[in-house]
């Protein structure tokens, strides 16, 4: 058996462990700074060193999830004799051919909190982006008509908008995210009508933008009609008669949750942006010259309103790992194996004051990524306001 | 502005409607029913025992209908016993069961909030007594984060880009990027536990008595609020609060500071202390009394996480236990409370803005 490591030998070893994340990080910041006067606004991120903080922070999460296999010391799930609670750097009873030690500890269940906290990068950023990437597209695909049209049609939708956010956060999430929910058609139903919107907004934005060339639009549209659908019919649905697309109903209902509870916000945002646009001189030089309300919203206003919309995605993504971090912390829709952190920190809280370990690493994760997200958005905003 | 609060109000109820029936939709689903009698008649009975469960308890009627009588607006279900005693749902919560003994109809507008099935008693009794616990917790978190936040936030905005406002502004982001499941989490780890952090080396050194310098169960808290068993879940919650109030006020601070009235200020000679208190402090607070008023009902979600952390049985605990046994009427009750909250927080927002902000007229 081994001596168990110190903490500057664990510091050591982690350094080791991420060596992919390292390479890819030097990688791409070369290149970055190399090329930043060409690349626009991403480029201009790297004028700004909070900017350039929380984007190395984003992407060591995000070379992290990627290179997981690499990274990690043991099998996530697999438990370890004799590990049990063990603390940081302890050594294993019998390695074997792995790796000799638990870099931060085991769990109550021994199993090797290093190696959870690794899978859990993978599991969170498997959701957060994709649910803020719908979340952003229903948003918009309301919330320009709204902003644009007005009328009765934004008096409804902003009603119905202002209905989901006076929900508080958490009773929602309970209400709809319940072993006894999934059995229902609630959520497929929600998937169906919600998962719909990307299709359609793609479907509108090229029609707007080509339907004076009906061979090109035929091709675009149909091409995104084709991929668009083959993926709904897997996602929301789980009919996708290849079975290249496809969710378990434990995660397609966290992930309706999320993007219901988002899509309002995203919503209002869009609204006000677009309200304060339309009065701008190329919008009304777009109406003098016969362009149709659809072609105005998505390729005259949508564009002009990028700037804050990044921003915003950048804290969405952000929130949307609190809320999915909320939702492992009550036990929520998640498989109970599930290495992500939210979860994680709620089977560690219950022998927190005696091993904090176990908690304390997907806490400091959890932290560390949402905090580059929003440094991330700050320095966007910053550079975006500058011009 | 009488026309605006009676719209305002009129849209509130319409939208509280909404919800409870949302609500009360997603509680009284078929499978949580059946999970329902399972928990109240033994989780081993058969369908049949289930089914047979749910019509003596009133549950097997249309939804639109028994939603009518949760509100008051339907009259109860009644009925009749072999030996000729009546029960129903008025009856029940009247606790009587002579014939025309109880009220017709016993919903909201009456006054009934029903029985909670966890707590084995009445809800408005439950939701009251737990109502005034986190009223507590609210009160010093509100006590501890708007202060806070303001000071940081006049602090960062009064000089924008000086060294001051850099680190303020990366501390502000940094405490809206903890939530409190983290937060918590870290402040007990360091300051709660017998055998990590802070407390055994303060226990080494003499300075602290007991085996930990701050308590990491709340519960003490409801007979008698100490410093030692109070500050981590008021810190917890006002930490994730404040940043986002402090970069309002930031924003809102730097954009007063650059005004022409500003300018003239400081070219009659008045101090630069006296510029920030008297000029502009009190035109840079309009936004962020918007915003503090928003994150009352928002400081919710960090309420429910932080009682069940620190195990303080107030509202947030209630809602959770109610969610976790289905417990229909305390949830129901629970989720009107909450919405009434939100809905008048926004209301009181929308007319104090009016009144900080006389350039703005509603009619």
């Amino acid at each position: 058996m081994m001596e168990p490591l110190t903490w500057p030998q664990i510091f050591a070893q982690l350094g080791i462990q991420f060596w992919p994340v390292w390479v890819a990080l030097v990688l791409l910041y070369a290149v970055s700074i190399r090329y930043r006067r060409r690349l626009g606004l991403y480029g201009k991120l790297f004028d700004s060193k909070i900017g350039m903080f929380g984007f190395a922070l984003v992407m060591f999460w995000v070379f992290t999830a990627l290179f997981a296999d690499l990274i990690l010391t043991h099998d996530p799930l697999a438990q370890f004799s004799g590990m049990r609670n063990a603390a940081p750097g302890s050594a294993l009873r019998d390695p074997g051919n792995g790796y000799p030690h638990f870099l931060f500890g085991g769990d109550a269940l021994a199993r090797d909190v290093f190696s959870r906290m690794v899978m859990g990068a993978r599991e969170v950023l498997r959701i957060a982006p994709f649910a803020a990437m719908i979340s952003f597209m229903i948003g918009i695909s309301l919330g320009l008509p709204a902003g644009y049209i007005g009328g009765r049609l934004d008096t409804g939708l902003t009603f119905i908008a202002n209905l989901v956010l006076a929900f508080p956060v958490i009773l929602l999430f309970f209400l709809l995210v319940a072993p006894e929910i999934q059995n229902t058609a609630i959520p497929r139903v929600m998937a169906g009508i919600l998962f719909l919107m990307p299709v359609l907004f793609f479907t509108v934005l090229l029609n707007a933008r080509f339907f004076t060339q009906p061979m090109k639009r035929n091709l675009y549209v149909g091409s995104v009609l084709v991929v668009g659908l083959w993926a709904y019919s897997g996602l929301a649905f789980n009919a996708d008669p290849l079975g290249v697309w496809g969710m378990s109903p434990n995660l397609l209902n966290v992930f309706v949750a999320v993007v219901f509870v988002n899509a309002p916000t995203v919503f209002r945002i869009v609204r006000g942006i677009t309200m304060d646009i339309k009065t701008r001189d190329y919008v009304a030089a777009a109406q003098t010259r016969g362009e149709g309300p659809w072609y105005i919203m998505l390729w005259e206003i949508l564009p002009n309103a990028r700037g804050p919309l990044i921003v915003d995605f950048c804290l969405r993504i952000g929130y949307t790992t609190i809320l999915l971090g909320t939702l492992g912390f009550f036990g929520l829709g998640v498989a109970p194996e599930s290495p992500d952190w939210g979860s994680t920190i709620n089977q560690g809280r219950r022998l927190l004051t005696v091993y904090p370990h176990a908690a304390l690493a997907p806490a400091l994760a959890l932290m560390s990524l949402v905090l580059g997200l929003n440094l991330l958005a700050d320095g966007l905003r910053e550079e975006s306001l500058k011009d | 502005m009488l026309l605006f609060l009676a719209r305002r109000i009129g849209v509130m109820l319409v939208t509280a409607l909404c919800l409870t029936f949302v609500v009360f939709y997603l509680t009284n689903l078929p499978a949580k029913l059946e999970t329902l009698a399972k928990t109240q008649a033994g989780s081993r009975i058969s369908d049949a025992e289930v089914v047979s469960w749910l019509e003596r308890n009133g549950y097997n009627q249309p939804m639109l209908l028994r939603y009518g009588e949760w509100l008051g607006a339907v009259p109860g279900w009644t009925r009749e016993a072999d030996d000729g005693s009546i029960t129903g749902r008025c009856y029940r919560l009247a606790s009587v069961t002579e014939p025309g003994a109880a009220p017709v109809r016993c919903g909201l507008i009456q006054g009934y909030w029903g029985n909670s099935t966890r707590f084995r008693a009445d809800v408005a009794n439950v939701i009251s007594a737990r109502l005034g616990a986190t009223g507590m917790l609210m009160l010093w978190v509100l006590i501890v984060m708007v202060p806070m936040a303001l000071l940081v936030g006049v602090l960062a905005g009064m000089r924008e880009g000086s060294r001051t406002d850099r680190s303020l502004s990366t501390f502000a982001i940094a405490s809206t990027a903890t939530p409190e499941y983290v937060s918590g989490v870290v402040f007990i780890a360091l300051f709660a536990s017998s055998a990590v952090g802070l407390s055994p080396l303060l226990v080494s050194w003499g300075v602290i008595e007991g085996p930990v310098l701050f308590q990491g169960n709340a519960r003490s808290a409801l007979e008698k609020i100490t410093f030692w068993n109070f500050f981590l879940p008021v810190m917890t919650i006002a930490l994730y609060g404040m940043g986002y109030v402090a970069r309002i006020t930031r924003a809102s601070m730097t954009e007063v500071m650059t005004q022409q009235y500003i300018r003239t200020a400081r070219l009659k000679g008045v101090s630069f202390g006296n510029i920030v208190l008297r000029h502009a402090l009190r035109n840079a607070l309009i936004a962020p009394f918007t915003v503090i008023m928003l994150q009352i009902p928002w400081l919710l979600n960090g309420v429910v996480i932080v009682e069940v952390l620190f195990s303080y049985p107030g509202f947030g605990w209630v809602l959770f236990e109610a969610a976790a046994n289905n417990d229909i009427e305390l949830l129901l009750a629970a989720s009107v409370v909450a919405v009434v909250v939100v809905l008048i927080t926004q209301l009181v927002s929308d007319i104090g803005y009016v009144y900080l902000n006389p350039r703005i007229r509603i009619t």
